[in-house]
């Protein structure tokens, strides 16, 4: 479909396009959805070697306290207290370099959008948070970190500069352009630091179940830093295609369609994101809907499906139990490469959603098995310390 | 035996009253990667432009239609357990349907390979 506003760039498109891309708008961006080698090549080069992906098209931003005599773990408190009435996340908890996932949740409980929140490493830092939001939901995520915490905090929106993720078992070994210090994160931590290619924040984490790190460069590095990057024997370029299938086997949710307004994170599976503190306090958005769904189980459930034959089951498929009612839909359908069959997550009542429950997805008006299965389709390998 | 095209990247080949029918290699490397196909059951009566088909790559779903009116008569079954098959060789091997043709004519109408090689570089 054609918009009428013309495409954003990020800092790297021309090179993509260059390379030999297939170019798309998503989100409102030019992005390359797949390279020369295909979805399938790219996927499986990124879970045994380290995939390069360009995801600028997302907004990474400071969120600063505005009184800047208040320092050290003062005003990470101050700081923490004006997000916490936003998302469900224990923020004032954060350890200094650490960073979480977390949603964004509207008054009835429902995801406006998942994102990422970090606390800076450096004690000079404390009273600054980082984020990293969806490139579809940015502007309105940023209004309402502005809105929310207006006078007190500004935002230093970053999302001109060029975000990109190397991902896979050689990552590890390809960050080490960056100097010595990023290797030694360990699995959702971040640091702000000088590297070869001016000043970057760096986090080990990622949206493909592998190790791997996230590095913020401004613009003008950016093609220094990836063409290095490519230089590296192990690394290639990945397109957004490849980076839908890795989050999927991943089980990892993508908003829009495996979150959206009405969707509670218990629902989705993420009472893990929800910290014991907030629980116990409660006062967060939809607070009342989640506690209730965290003690009473909610009415409906993200699964993961698997399917007796081969064929694939896309977003909004219905899922009918054994009797013919429906019960749910899939919000995320696809081929896994790495599980070598077609793999789907979907919303079912929650008397559907055990573990080994056989459904009947109904793909081009055919009822076809499927299976409850559990997530992730392929195991996560997190670095973790120690 | 002449194989002639179609503006949605079927192809047709005529033997008698029979025609193979496939998608081109042009399609098949679009589509990227095929992980399945769903193919018509035997003796389905179609008309030119119905949908006869689906084959769907790791992203998407793609409908596939019949390149001229017939009766199907046979199913390439390979590409059930084996639908890579469709980009190892989307012009040959890579068949999808066999059609006993009920208005040959509408062959005619048809591009050839000079005539669809110029319709895929205008794309």
């Amino acid at each position: 479909m054609q918009d009428a506003s013309p495409l954003l760039t990020t800092p790297l498109s021309h090179i993509w396009q260059k390379m030999g891309a297939r170019m798309v708008a998503f989100a409102g961006y030019f992005m390359p959805v797949q390279f020369i080698e295909g979805v399938m090549k790219e996927h499986v080069w990124t879970r045994n070697n380290c995939g390069l992906f360009d995801v600028s098209h997302m907004g990474p931003a400071f969120l600063s306290l505005a009184d800047e005599t208040i320092t050290g773990e003062r005003a990470h408190l101050a700081i923490s207290a004006l997000v916490e009435a936003l998302v469900p996340c224990d923020v004032a908890g954060l350890a200094p370099g650490q960073l979480r996932y977390t949603t964004l949740l509207n008054d009835d409980g429902g995801v406006l959008d998942d994102l990422f929140v970090g606390r800076p490493a450096d004690p000079a830092r404390q009273g600054s948070l980082y984020f990293v939001v969806n490139a579809g939901s940015k502007e309105q995520d940023f209004k309402r970190l502005v809105d929310a915490t207006l006078g007190k905090a500004t935002l230093h929106r970053l999302d001109n500069d060029a975000l990109i993720a190397v991902q896979g078992p050689k990552a590890i070994e390809v960050i080490d352009i960056l100097g010595a210090g990023p290797k030694n994160l360990g699995f959702m931590e971040l640091m702000e630091s000088n590297s070869p290619f001016g000043p970057v924040v760096v986090s080990r984490s990622g949206y493909t179940g592998e190790d791997g790190f996230e590095v913020l460069v401004s613009a003008c590095k950016a093609e220094a830093f990836v063409t290095a990057l490519l230089a590296n024997q192990h690394v290639k370029a990945i397109g957004l295609g490849a980076r839908d299938s890795l989050r999927l086997e991943a089980g990892l949710c993508l908003y829009g369609h495996d979150l959206d307004e009405t969707i509670s994170p218990i629902e989705a599976g993420l009472a893990w994101t929800i910290q014991k503190r907030r629980r116990e306090q409660g006062s967060f958005p939809g607070s009342a809907r989640i506690l209730s769904e965290l003690s009473h189980k909610p009415s409906r459930k993200r699964v993961g499906l698997v399917p007796r034959d081969k064929a694939p089951a896309r977003d909004g498929t219905p899922i009918h139990n054994l009797s013919g009612r429906q019960v749910g839909h899939v919000t995320s359908g696809g081929f896994g490469p790495t599980v070598g069959s077609p793999i789907a997550m979907g919303y079912v009542e929650i008397g559907s959603s055990t573990i080994g429950t056989e459904l009947d997805l109904i793909v081009r008006d055919q009822p076809r098995r499927w299976t409850v299965t559990a997530l992730p389709f392929v195991p996560h390998k997190y670095y973790r310390k120690g | 035996m002449t194989t002639k095209y179609t503006k949605d990247h079927e192809w047709v080949r005529v033997e008698g009253n029979i025609a193979t029918c496939g998608i081109t290699a042009y399609a098949a490397e679009q589509l990227g990667d095929v992980v399945f196909v769903e193919l018509p059951k035997i003796g389905r009566i179609v008309s030119q432009g119905d949908e006869i088909a689906v084959v769907e790559s790791v992203k998407a779903a793609s409908d596939v239609y019949a390149p001229v009116s017939g009766e199907v008569f046979d199913v390439n079954e390979a590409l059930v357990e084996a639908p890579e098959g469709v980009n190892e060789a989307a012009e040959t091997s890579g068949w999808f349907t066999k059609l006993k043709l009920t208005d040959p004519g509408e062959v005619d109408e048809m591009m050839d390979r000079a005539a669809y090689d110029q319709y895929i570089a205008g794309l």
